[in-house]
């Protein structure tokens, strides 16, 4: 397995701070949005974004959780269950704008569940998209993102993660390539 | 990750502990969607489940019932009351009937025990037990123990008293499997007459003192005297029970400590607990209700991802 740095420790800052001012640019001061994670992995974006929004703007961003597990396409498709992590919406979204939040998007699959799972919260005025990596050339369904850290090229057999300090120990993005891609 | 390690839930004694955990996990996340504005998740849109009562029901049916259409399953009731059986026929036909309808899961409550494994080991489909004459009622025992988990933080290293008419109770044979499991000390609580001999062979204590049992106790979990059970007079009247296992609000305000009160309902108000007690802050009696829902949410969502597309 072959492993490639894509983005490093000041990538991922530098692409955090030019996220937080392509958001603002839209939302001004957030007064009527909020940033929503999907879980699990979604929700490190959005503790980046949050942290780094507050000291820009001087005021509270309100954030929440969404599993999309009960959303799934692939429930009884799977050898082992879907198991849940848990959603944290203690607000109301009704005509709010919000950004869906993940780490990484691919199919596209995941974004159909969350907006589903979203609705059942409310009916959000607008809903946008913000993702850390864009996988583009494998997109299953017709989603794009609004907001993206950084898009690449990978083949299918790839794969990337985007990883943390607080749970792998450095802030960095990894593309992994099995040896015998040929 | 984990799956459950049955393909039926007949019972919580062939239950592992991680089994209980996992059903737990989910339910917590099932507790947070039946709080949301639209209280309903679309797992199991392509899911077909037959609830059958061959014994009367209305909170578990309506608790069953509630958390299948929360999980979008499409659902029939049957009820022996009126159905084929009063006609003669057997358990497996009717059952078998209403499975060449393209039933994929069966919730069933029967008079008999054994019944729901007898019917999982015949049947292809995924059968849940909802209660089997005196044997067991798995899915009461689970939701209590959420609810003590809930409250307590734990269920491990707590000593949990159920109270009442032992002999004929599923739930307390359920219940003492479940918290067993996961590590509770577990006695029971009655008349004599209504301690099934042999019960200390499953680890638990006896006390026939209330008092005593409640001075021991974190939680008691108060059982209905079933009289619609009881072929013989088991002890001389309702008002002498009362007497001797009846929880009042002078008795828990006695006890060194504030101890939790269940009761798996319907209750008897004024005979196992009194209405002072069924409505005070350590009871958690509708919390029990709640979770009855979420945890059965869980149990059927774990089972039907088990059973594979066609």
């Amino acid at each position: 397995m072959e492993r490639q740095v894509i983005l490093n420790a000041k990538h991922v800052e530098l692409t955090i701070n030019r996220l937080c001012y392509q958001l603002i640019e839209t939302h001004n001061d957030f007064s009527n949005s909020v940033l929503i994670g999907l879980q699990p992995r979604g929700i490190n974006v959005v503790t980046r974004l949050k942290e780094r929004l507050e000291t820009i703007l001087g005021h509270e961003v309100i954030c929440g959780n969404l599993d999309i597990t009960f959303y799934r396409d692939d429930f009884r498709r799977r050898e082992i269950p879907l198991i849940p992590s848990a959603t944290n919406i203690d607000f109301d979204i009704e005509n709010k704008n919000v950004v869906l939040i993940d780490d990484v998007l691919y199919t596209g699959r995941t974004i159909r569940s969350g907006l589903d799972a979203l609705l059942a919260f409310g009916r959000p005025s607008k809903v946008e998209l913000l993702t850390m990596i864009d996988r583009r050339f494998k997109r299953d369904l017709p989603i794009q993102a609004d907001y993206v850290g950084k898009t690449v090229d990978t083949l299918i057999s790839e794969r990337v993660s985007v990883e943390w300090k607080e749970l792998e120990g450095e802030d960095k993005v990894v593309l992994f390539t099995p040896d015998n891609n040929g | 990750m984990d799956n459950l390690s049955v393909d039926h839930l007949t019972g919580i004694k062939n239950l592992t502990k991680n089994d209980i955990q996992l059903i737990f996990k989910t339910a917590d996340a099932f507790k947070e969607v039946i709080n949301r504005p639209i209280k309903k998740v679309p797992s199991l849109r392509d899911i077909t489940i037959a609830n059958l009562f061959f014994e009367n029901s209305t909170r578990t049916r309506l608790s069953f019932e509630l958390a299948e259409k929360r999980l979008s399953a499409d659902t029939v009731n049957f009820s022996a009351a009126s159905s084929s059986v009063k006609k003669g026929e057997t358990l497996i036909d009717t059952v078998n009937n209403i499975l060449s309808m393209k039933v994929d899961m069966v919730v069933m409550r029967h008079p008999n025990p054994g019944a729901a494994k007898f019917l999982s080991e015949r049947v292809d489909a995924r059968v849940i037990n909802a209660g089997d004459g005196t044997h067991e009622h798995p899915t009461q025992a689970l939701l209590d123990a959420y609810s003590i988990q809930e409250r307590l933080g734990d269920v491990a290293g707590k000593k949990v008293v159920i109270v009442g008419d032992i002999l004929h109770s599923r739930v307390a044979l359920s219940n003492i499997y479940c918290l067993q499991k996961l590590g509770a000390e577990v006695m029971v609580c009655g008349p004599t007459t209504l301690i099934p001999k042999y019960i200390h062979e499953l680890g638990v204590k006896v006390e026939h003192n209330l008092k005593r049992a409640l001075e021991w106790c974190d939680v008691a979990n108060m059982l209905r005297i079933q009289l619609e059970r009881q072929e013989i007079k088991y002890f001389p009247s309702l008002r002498e029970y009362t007497m001797q296992y009846g929880l009042t609000k002078e008795i828990l305000d006695q006890l060194p400590k504030k101890i939790v009160v269940m009761h798996p309902g319907p209750i008897n108000r004024g005979v196992e607990i009194t209405s002072d007690v069924a409505d005070s802050d350590q009871a958690i009696i509708l919390d029990q209700v709640e979770n009855g829902v979420a945890v059965r949410m869980s149990v059927i969502y774990l089972l039907a991802s088990k059973i594979k597309r066609q």
